[in-house]
């Protein structure tokens, strides 16, 4: 083991750990948490697994395997942040419908306390 | 039989127009075959149009959060599909869309058995209130967009000032955008196959108030406009 092994895997099985926390406490839903424990996960195998890397950009024709990490992860971001937008899309959407039944139902409330 | 015609004002920051336009509404004989409801819809302001609206003895729909001018107005068009209106008829709460115009848009709707009546301030000779120089420039634009996208001819696909008939109302109760509705919207009722007809009505500078976009808005408004007409278009066409 070298010392950036440990120091990964350890951080590694810290965010886990905070994720978990997250979860049991009601603050982050399953389906959100999915993502972040397979990325954990990818880096805990890489982590153990040194040369893998190397072999991964040598298999898909990567000339330096630190670029590969670079595009991938980027490349995740990217996914995820557009997966939040289209997330805070259906909120929005959910929200704006929330509030118009609301407003409706207070006015028929108000007028039926008027007639009454 | 009398119609039963609602007229929807969409309210956000008018406490200065709206007892004003509220009281001219009173005093407006419409014609006797129809029967008028005014309903005001409060888009959250942060002034006291609430407050105002209540005191005037209006009914008032009152948003508990800010949605948009697309989502006030949509609220007010689920109030008339609800209760069974024959028309819904948007009328600005600044006071730009004169309530003795209203007659004008009813007899168009009645003349073409249109499903959308616009009230346009630039069919005609042109009398009335015109606008800025920009905003004539994006109307222009708009016309020529509505044309590509639907074929139809609208000049003034930008005014708030319109009549929708039951069909209209239930497509737009179901589905109706929520910020710069206008011209988006006549693409979703030129793609359900209503008839969109166009007719000149006199409007007046605001009494009062701010308008809803601003000088830098301007070039997101037109943008955000343009993709969201485009995918209207695309969203309800078969290819």
């Amino acid at each position: 083991m070298v010392r950036i092994q440990i120091l990964t895997i350890v951080t590694n099985i810290l965010f886990l750990a905070y994720i978990a926390r997250l979860i049991v406490k009601g603050k982050l839903r399953e389906e959100y948490a999915i993502v972040w424990i397979i990325c954990t996960l990818f880096i805990m195998v890489f982590s153990f697994w040194r040369k893998g890397l190397d072999v991964m950009a040598h298999l898909l024709g990567v000339y330096e395997a630190p670029n590969l990490v670079f595009t991938g992860a980027i490349f995740a971001i990217l996914i995820y942040l557009l997966h939040l937008s289209i997330v805070a899309s259906k909120l929005q959407n959910n929200i704006k419908q929330l509030s118009q039944e609301i407003a409706l139902m207070k006015m028929k409330l108000e007028n039926k306390e008027v007639h009454s | 039989m009398q119609e039963k015609v609602l007229l929807i004002l969409p309210c956000y920051n008018e406490e200065a127009a709206l007892p004003g336009l509220l009281t001219e509404l009173g005093n407006t004989r419409f014609p006797v075959n129809y029967q008028v409801d005014v309903v005001v819809v409060n888009d959250c302001s942060k002034d006291g149009t609430a407050q105002v609206a209540k005191n005037c003895k209006a009914q008032l729909i009152d948003l508990p959060m800010n949605l948009g001018i697309g989502g006030a107005v949509q609220t007010g068009i689920q109030y008339a599909y609800r209760n069974n209106y024959h028309y819904a008829i948007q009328l600005d709460g600044d006071g730009q869309h004169p309530p003795h115009q209203v007659p004008v848009l009813l007899a168009a709707q009645k003349q073409h058995n249109a499903d959308v009546v616009i009230g346009s301030r630039f069919l005609g000779n042109g009398d009335g209130f015109q606008s800025s120089f920009i905003r004539r420039l994006g109307i222009r634009y708009f016309h020529w967009l509505n044309r590509i996208f639907t074929g139809n001819r609208i000049f003034d696909s930008t005014s708030g000032f319109r009549l929708l008939n039951q069909k209209a109302i239930a497509l737009a109760a179901a589905n109706y955008p929520d910020e710069y509705p206008e011209p988006e919207s006549l693409i979703l009722f030129a793609k359900a196959g209503c008839t969109i007809v166009e007719v000149s009505v006199k409007m007046r500078e605001r009494q009062g108030g701010a308008s809803s976009i601003g000088k830098t808005a301007s070039v997101y408004y037109s943008l955000k406009v343009s993709l969201s007409m485009f995918f209207t278009f695309i969203r309800h066409s078969n290819f």
